[in-house]
């Protein structure tokens, strides 16, 4: 099973190349509209690639709205992971 | 209400000999085709003609943010530099550009085929859109180039986008010559746009229109020659700066020339065939629009595709219009035909024939096809006084464009 660790290595590693990131900006405190200027057709996109990274569906829009910080998205995405694997 | 001059102040271009205006007046002052086989089109059930124009491979990164480029297809980059080489050019700043006073048309065939064949590849196999990212509409829409250069430049008149083919640039320069002649914006930003597409060439290979002489590509536009077998695409962007005079006076702009008039009819005949009598109604609308008489003629850069049909019509219509003294060429031996960006380009070159005083040749002009040759196809290079030109475009649909454009001095 993947680690939590590699799971955020292969998030922002993913989304260093889709939006031309450096990924040393990308700690798990950087605001995803504010400190790495996605916006939302980048949110759309953000989902895409994610998906296809991790091979599986984000559906929980609720939730995908609510993210603000690269540590949100990190959390979200591991507790699928857990959810996946339980 | 009296009507302002139009006058040209800036141009830019992105065309088959690379990024800029001084590649594009390089590779024509020499001679040169931009014209080669492309790699990956051999595969192509029925493509005969392997040929094309395309623009010289370079890394847009370095020239636009990831913002923009994601809503751009090849046509949408080509746009957004030409468009900023031209706004330079001019000298027109951030502040004039967001005034309200510039507007754009821009126009192109489609949207870009590039993004359609990616989108269709994603899509069809699965008929499934969730993989499908949020850009690739923007590079389809239809108003994709004019769009993303006001997104680009902050310019926030109108926007226009005329889709007409081969003379979506040619109306948009009307277009802006209209809106600027009748006080709706004190500049324009008008040209076009296409790229270099299997599709964009099958098409004129399904009606048996493109040229298939795979084996010696440099030769194979050849527009008024009596072996030539048809059309070569290309691709690129040209965009000129049309701004009154009165505009470009108060900011001491320099001038290339002046638009003196606009022709435009459609022929009503044939979606797809020539018009003799419409090409040389195009003309006459465009002198009496200039209220000038033909006899100011003093030279014609055709439209001439290099194909049968297409040269002989305009060669007979031109010289109805301005007799068989005045000299024609067409530069689509160099470039091949740049579809939705053939207009602006080539007016672009000839501004540089007006600035130089020299009028640049038909490439691959061996053997003129005696229907075309009662004009003057001239075949060298030549100095020459030249004042007053007219610049025809003609496109699939039964669309006649022609332009009077008069050196400024």
């Amino acid at each position: 099973m993947m680690s939590d660790d590699e799971l955020r290595r292969r998030v922002v590693e993913a989304l260093a190349e889709e939006f031309e990131l450096n990924p040393e900006q990308m700690g798990p405190e950087a605001t995803l509209y504010d400190d790495l200027g996605l916006d939302s057709l980048d949110a759309v996109d953000m989902v895409v690639v994610l998906e296809k990274t991790f091979g599986m569906k984000l559906t929980d829009e609720e939730t995908l709205r609510s993210i603000r910080t690269m540590n949100d998205l990190f959390e979200f995405l591991i507790r699928l992971k857990n959810e996946k694997n339980a | 209400m009296s009507l302002k001059r139009v006058v040209i102040t800036g141009c830019g271009a992105v065309s088959p000999f690379g990024l800029g205006k001084k590649a594009l007046f390089d590779g024509i002052w020499a001679g040169h085709s931009a014209v080669q086989v492309m790699p990956g089109w051999g595969h192509i059930k029925g493509l005969k003609s392997l040929l094309a124009a395309p623009v010289p491979d370079f890394d847009s990164k370095e020239l636009l943010p990831r913002s923009l480029r994601r809503t751009m297809g090849p046509m949408g980059i080509y746009a957004a530099l030409a468009a900023k080489e031209a706004v330079n050019d001019a000298g027109l700043d951030e502040t004039k550009l967001a005034s309200g006073s510039v507007g754009v048309a821009i126009g192109s065939t489609t949207g870009s085929p590039t993004a359609y064949e990616d989108f269709y590849r994603s899509f069809l196999p699965t008929e499934a859109i969730d993989q499908v990212k949020s850009g690739e509409f923007f590079k389809i829409m239809g108003h994709s180039c004019a769009a993303n250069v006001c997104l680009f430049l902050g310019i926030n008149g109108e926007q226009w986008s005329p889709v007409s083919a081969c003379t979506s640039a040619s109306q948009a320069i009307g277009l802006g010559y209209l809106l600027i002649q009748a006080g709706r914006q004190q500049a324009m930003l008008c040209g076009g746009a296409d790229e270099v597409h299997p599709s964009v060439t099958g098409v004129f290979d399904v009606v048996r229109a493109a040229s298939c002489r795979n084996d010696d590509p440099a030769v194979s536009s050849r527009p008024f020659d009596r072996d030539r077998d048809g059309v070569v695409c290309g691709g690129g962007s040209g965009v000129l700066v049309l701004e009154s005079y009165d505009s470009a006076m108060t900011r001491g702009a320099a001038i290339y020339g002046e638009i003196l008039g606009f022709g435009h009819v459609n022929d009503s005949k044939h979606i797809a065939n020539p018009h003799e009598e419409s090409m040389t109604r195009a003309m006459e609308n465009a002198l009496n629009d200039a209220g000038i008489d033909r006899a100011e003629v003093d030279y014609v850069n055709a439209h001439a595709t290099s194909t049968e049909l297409g040269d002989v019509a305009e060669a007979r219509a031109i010289l109805s219009v301005v007799g068989k003294n005045t000299p024609v060429s067409s530069v689509k031996g160099h470039i091949g035909h740049t579809l939705g960006a053939a207009g602006s380009l080539e007016t672009i070159i000839v501004l540089e024939m007006l600035a130089r005083q020299e009028l640049v040749p038909t490439l691959n002009l061996d053997n003129p096809d005696p229907r075309c040759g009662e004009i003057d196809l001239f075949r060298q290079l030549k100095k020459q006084k030249i004042s007053t030109v007219i610049k025809n475009n003609f496109a699939l649909g039964g669309v006649n464009v022609a332009l009077v454009i008069r050196r400024f001095a």
